[in-house]
């Protein structure tokens, strides 16, 4: 299998202060969809804009199908279509005309009539793109990287702030592009979204990858496959430190399957493998304690368990 | 060897949709030429600014407007009638009468009116001399030594009544009237707007126009596509050449219908004159361009640098007014240049060979603008 986009220990330092990226190493397969996930500030957008030749790295070597920006910075433009994170195209032109612009920059476009259908952007081709909605707007700036007909396919947060079904969607056309072999490198920091359509992914934070694999092996190495979380009160007392203390902790962690502990607020959090165990064990320990089960839910555990357990931090604090 | 061995397998992925959809939709694959990007630019560009009205005014309305207002408050009033008015009383309808009866008859219109609502309307500037006749058979003349065509009419005035109660001339004279059409304010005027307009919208469809879409990262789009970054900045240039050619069209055109002007120069030289006009004021649009991120920072610096020439380069008068030390710099500067090159092709027929000198401040600023301009820009 081919590497199609390799970088080697990229640093960035904005302004010789703001240190963005701070020593990445990607190797990406051909056909392969690859995800960047991370928090605001992480370091997305410009690791991906150094892939793409649009920025210099400080340091750190970038091959694009095994060449550097440098050597034949057109050819490799021919190959790769990108949609960043914020663009805004032309309001009074229509969305036909804008993709009839972009398809005339590259040697071998594809028809834009085809593309707008791919996109289900058909019956606005004659509306201007100022009338669009924010995810026609978002399909057409997908339909401007793939209107190029490339290989390789770069989009910065394609679904920020679309509703559920326009998400969908834009997976629809991402996973068509790659059913035709295209390669695709994506950053988003939705954690269902990099499950759902990410081979393999990379999470970044403070400019460095704090854990790489496929989502279902992140998930596996790092958290469980299930959280258990519950609230416990001691006896006619819910005030204060409702859910006990650290000290809790400890007898929480032994308790049979379990991977580890975290606390939100009042509720415990344990990462466990077999909840069937687990649980029942739980419950005679509460008992045992004299305590009192305020809250019990258990289920699947997801890359945001994996990131809190790395970060202590949630992946969205907004 | 990666590129073997990838590249072309993403290849083969897609090939097989062309020969499909060239049977059904009629929409073969297409391969594109070198220049098919230029010509979307130049394309898209021009069905941008028809659809932005706030261009189409600016551009070309406004250019109009301010010929035909500026026209109508300095026309020259035929042959310069002194408009007169004789204060109502004894002796005034018979100084109406001495006054139509004279040689001068045609060139003074004179009116009756109340002592106090004439010097009123004198005061006012309606009248340019008002006439008192005296008791004695004699006038009083009040008029205002600060106004011409006051001072004008007193003598006019004078030599008429003198010559109905009997003066004789010593000699005889005869005279013509000769307004030369092409030495009129508005003749003066028009030349100069045009090089005013063509500096306003290239400095600002250049210099705004690439910010505005540097900081909608629409330039950076472009870049990241297999765009050749010459073709833009000419598709831009030649979407300036255009306009150019429709503002010259309808402001001089417009002066031709309207205010009869003449136009000596043949519009071969205009045009071209109108063409470097524009291509250096877009060099300059473009080096205030160059690095500046928010539009808000580029409209100072596009007002900063167009000051002085709204002043100085002899726009709505003649520069010749400021002291003569500063001269020199006055016509340095790009619009001076530009101006004095359009009164004299337009009004004076001139050639463009004798024109040499302002062509060459005019492409040094546009060409050294453009290089720099080049250095310094940013696509991101
Ligand atoms: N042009 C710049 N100049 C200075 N600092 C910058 C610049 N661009 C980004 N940064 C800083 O670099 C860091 C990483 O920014 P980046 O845009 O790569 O993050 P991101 O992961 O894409 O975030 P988001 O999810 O918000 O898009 C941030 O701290 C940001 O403030
Ligand atoms: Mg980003």
């Amino acid at each position: 299998m081919g590497l199609t986009i390799e970088c080697t220990d990229l640093r960035k330092t904005y302004d010789g202060k703001v240190e963005a990226v701070r020593g990445l190493t990607l190797r990406i397969a051909s056909g392969e969809c690859f995800g960047l996930l991370g928090p605001n500030g992480a370091g997305k957008t410009t690791t991906i804009e150094i892939l793409e030749g649009l920025l210099a790295s400080t340091s750190g070597e970038v091959r694009i199908f095994g060449k550097a920006w440098t050597e034949n910075p057109r050819q490799l433009r021919e190959w790769i279509g990108i949609s960043l994170q914020e663009t805004r195209l032309s309001e009074k032109l229509t969305v036909r005309e804008t993709i009839e612009l972009f398809a005339s920059f590259y040697d071998e476009p594809r028809a834009p009539e085809e593309v707008l259908e791919e996109l289900q952007l058909t019956e606005k081709s004659d509306s201007w793109v100022g009338k669009l909605s924010g995810g026609q707007k978002q399909r057409l700036a997908v339909a401007t990287a793939l209107v190029g007909n490339p290989r390789i396919l770069f989009l910065d947060e394609p679904t920020t702030g679309l509703d559920p079904q326009s998400r969908r969607q834009l997976w629809d056309i991402v996973r068509g592009f790659q059913k035709k072999g295209g390669t695709v490198l994506l950053t988003t920091h939705y954690m269902d979204e990099a499950e759902r359509l990410c081979d393999r992914l990379a999470i970044v934070d403070h400019g460095v990858i704090i854990a790489q694999g496929t989502p279902a092996d992140l998930i596996d190495r790092l958290g469980g496959h299930h959280v258990v979380e519950f609230q416990v009160s001691a006896n006619g007392n819910s005030d204060g430190n409702a859910s006990g203390d650290s000290a809790d902790d400890a007898d929480w962690r032994a308790l049979p399957g379990v991977e580890s502990v975290r606390r939100e607020n009042s509720t415990v959090c344990l990462s466990v493998h077999e909840p069937h165990l687990t649980i029942p064990a739980l419950l005679a320990s509460v008992e045992g304690k004299g305590q009192r089960l305020e809250h019990l839910s258990t289920r699947q555990a997801s890359l945001e368990d994996v990131f809190v357990r790395l970060t202590g931090r949630h992946l969205r604090e907004d | 060897m990666a590129t073997e061995t990838t590249a072309p397998k993403a290849r083969d992925a897609e090939r097989v949709l062309p020969n499909e959809s060239a049977q059904n939709a009629g929409a073969p694959k297409r391969r594109n030429g070198r220049w098919s990007g230029y010509w979307q630019l130049l394309k898209v560009r021009l069905l941008e600014l028809k659809r932005e009205p706030e261009v189409v005014f600016w551009v070309f309305v406004f250019p109009l407007l301010l010929a035909l207002g500026l026209g109508i408050a300095f026309r020259n009033k035929p042959a310069d009638i002194s408009s007169v008015v004789v204060i109502a009383g004894e002796g005034a309808q018979k100084t109406v009468a001495m006054l139509e009866n004279s040689p001068q008859h045609s060139g003074i219109r004179a009116r009756v009116l109340e002592r106090d609502a004439a010097l009123k309307a004198f005061h006012f500037g309606k009248f340019d001399l008002a006439i008192e006749p005296q008791t004695d058979g004699g006038f009083k003349y009040y008029y205002d030594p600060a106004r011409p065509e006051s001072v004008l009419s007193r003598a006019e005035v004078d030599a008429a009544l003198q010559s109905a109660a009997g003066r004789k001339d010593a000699i005889a004279t005869s005279t013509e009237a000769s307004s030369e059409p092409g030495s009129r304010y508005i003749d003066f005027l028009i030349p100069g707007l045009l090089g005013m307009n063509l500096m306003n919208s290239g400095m600002w469809g250049i210099g705004f126009a690439l910010v505005e879409m540097r900081q909608r990262k629409l330039l950076k789009r472009f870049v990241a596509t297999p765009m050749r970054r010459t073709d833009f900045l000419l598709a831009l240039t030649s979407s300036r050449l255009v306009l150019m050619v429709i503002e010259v069209g309808l402001l001089l055109g417009f002066g031709v219908v309207v205010f009869h002007m003449p136009v000596l120069g043949s519009i071969f030289s205009v045009m071209l004159l109108g063409a470097i006009g524009a291509v250096s004021f877009g060099g300059i649009g473009l080096l205030t361009a160059c690095r500046a991120q928010k539009i808000e920072s580029v409209s100072g610096l596009i007002n900063l640098v167009m000051m002085p020439m709204w002043i100085f380069s002899g726009v709505f008068f003649s520069y010749e007014r400021f002291p003569a030390i500063t001269q020199i710099f006055i016509k340095a500067l790009p619009l001076t240049a530009l101006n004095d090159a359009l009164r004299a092709t337009i009004i004076e027929g001139a050639s463009l060979a004798s024109q040499s000198g302002r062509l060459l401040v005019l492409v040094l600023w546009g060409g050294i603008s453009f290089v720099l301009a080049l250095k310094w820009f940013r696509w991101t």
